[in-house]
């Protein structure tokens, strides 16, 4: 999987998850301000995320200090490479 | 204490999901029962259920906001919504801390069904998901709701199995009677999935007549031979009736009296006492004598023992006079937790629309309610002075004086 087809598939995860429309997902979209997600959903996005990409996230210190979408494209392109094997579940 | 207006009702019921179509079904004595194909290969010794038909959950509600939300609370939400219109309240006039809100509601299965599903299969709780915590709880309808509405004062549910509604709708009443609350939206949601009612078909109390499941539920019939579950939500809109004057809403009936007690004997097998004791004090506080009633809301679920301690219950009260009488769960099946609620917004649309529901399936009179007036027919008169009943297991008894 390349980058650019991780960050498709993040922004299709979360748009599915989340009911937002993919014009939405914009790199700079602040999560809670932009999104209206909270805490609750960032759950819910680890699961996905986590199924779909089959890398672990939920205790990571670097989720926790995600905003904005784009500081979640960078998370999840720093764990794909950190796991080249991982695969995608989807 | 202050008088107590009705300016909203809201239903999803297997009578219908607007107030309308459930008038013309009460009016019509139609059945809301089926047989549940998926509760015979199960081996249900009962597979009748009540049903609700084209209520979609996304109309009204996101994907995000169901999310911790269970069916029947997005069936409440539906009734409230529309309950709300009815009232002509606005939303500025319902966000502050003297609205509450109240429903009834004793279970809510399916979550912690699923929730051990997935721990079994993925061996990881944070993969269950943020809703189900939430969607758990008995008090979802109500957590949800207050979110939704956005109201700041009581929010909290009734948990008093079969009476949950009852008691929900008088301890709202309650709350504006005394000036602790200035309007309160209240109500009853059951579930109506075969995963709750699994263990309760297990009893036996529940009708095998499957042969024409319209024809299943015969409260106060010599041959009724149990209940048949059912659900959905009702809603309700209680307001200080000086207040809803005030601001010109159009005011659908009052709530005037509440009287509640229990049994103090067996937990499944009511008491012939107890339920009669609720009702002297509901018309106690509704200032009203027995004889003004002119209509009874029964109980009766068309169990062989619950019907006989009602007929009983009803003669203590009312001393050799008897008003009009008729359950409707002999259309509906037995809404549990709901009941005592949608029994209050029932006779609200008998009384809004000119007529009495009958007790549909009463061919022969059960012996027990000989001199009892239960009609099998509709009657063309509103009801104008109404007692709902309702009763749950542990002999936990509510009864409501409603005027129109």
């Amino acid at each position: 999987m390349t980058d650019l087809e991780a960050i498709q598939l993040t922004n299709e995860l979360l748009a599915e998850e989340f009911e937002l429309e993919l014009d939405q997902m914009k790199p700079e979209a602040l999560f809670k301000e932009d999104l209206e997600l909270d805490s609750l959903d960032a759950v819910d996005m680890v699961i996905v995320l986590e199924q779909a990409f089959n890398f672990k996230i939920k205790k990571d210190e670097a989720f926790k200090k995600i905003r904005s979408l784009g500081n979640l494209h960078d998370f999840v392109l720093d764990k794909k490479n950190e796991h080249p094997t991982a695969v995608s579940n989807t | 204490m202050y008088k107590v207006a009705i300016t909203g009702i809201g239903i999803i019921s297997v009578l219908g999901n607007t107030v309308d179509t459930v008038s013309s079904s009460l009016y019509k004595g139609q059945s809301g029962i089926v047989i549940d194909e998926d509760r015979v290969e199960l081996g249900f010794e009962s597979p009748l259920t009540g049903i609700i038909n084209d209520f979609d959950p996304a109309t009204r509600l996101s994907r995000k906001q169901r999310k911790t939300m269970t069916y029947h609370a997005i069936q409440a939400h539906a009734a409230t919504l529309d309950a709300l219109e009815m009232s002509g309240l606005q939303p500025e006039d319902w966000q502050n801390d003297q609205t509450g809100l109240i429903f009834g509601c004793d279970s809510s299965s399916i979550a912690a069904i699923e929730q051990v599903r997935i721990l079994k299969e993925k061996g990881n709780t944070g993969l269950i998901g943020s809703g189900a915590v939430f969607r758990s709880m008995t008090s979802n309808v109500t957590m949800n709701l207050n979110m939704l509405l956005k109201t700041r004062g009581a929010a909290w549910s009734v948990s008093s199995a079969c009476s949950s509604g009852g008691h929900a709708i008088g301890q709202a009443f309650t709350l504006i009677s005394t000036g602790q609350q200035d309007r309160v939206i209240c109500g009853g949601a059951q579930e109506i999935n075969w995963e709750s009612m699994c263990s309760f078909d297990g009893l036996g109390a529940f009708t095998s007549n499957t042969d024409a499941p319209a024809k299943a539920c015969r409260p106060f019939d010599k041959n009724r031979d149990g209940l048949v579950p059912s659900g959905g939500a009702a809603s309700i809109v209680l307001e200080r009736y000086d207040h809803a004057k005030a601001r010109g809403a159009h005011i659908l009936g009052e709530v005037c009296g509440y009287g509640f007690s229990s049994d103090g004997e067996q937990l499944s097998n009511p008491s012939t006492t107890g339920l009669s004791i609720a009702g002297a004090k509901a018309l106690k506080w509704a200032k009203i004598a027995p004889k003004d009633i002119d209509y009874v809301c029964a109980h009766a679920t068309a169990t062989p023992a619950g019907d006989s301690a009602e007929a009983a219950n009803l003669r203590n009260l009312f001393e050799g006079c008897s008003p009009t009488i008729s359950s409707t769960k002999s259309m509906t099946g037995h809404e549990l937790w709901m009941s005592g609620a949608s029994q209050v917004v029932y006779s609200t649309i008998m009384a809004r629309d000119g007529f009495i529901a009958p007790n549909i399936n009463l061919e022969t009179l059960t012996p027990e309610a000989e001199g009892l007036h239960i009609t099998p027919t509709t009657i063309e008169r509103a009801p104008r002075s109404v007692l709902c009943n309702s009763a749950g297991f542990g002999g936990t008894n509510s009864c409501l004086v409603l005027k129109y």
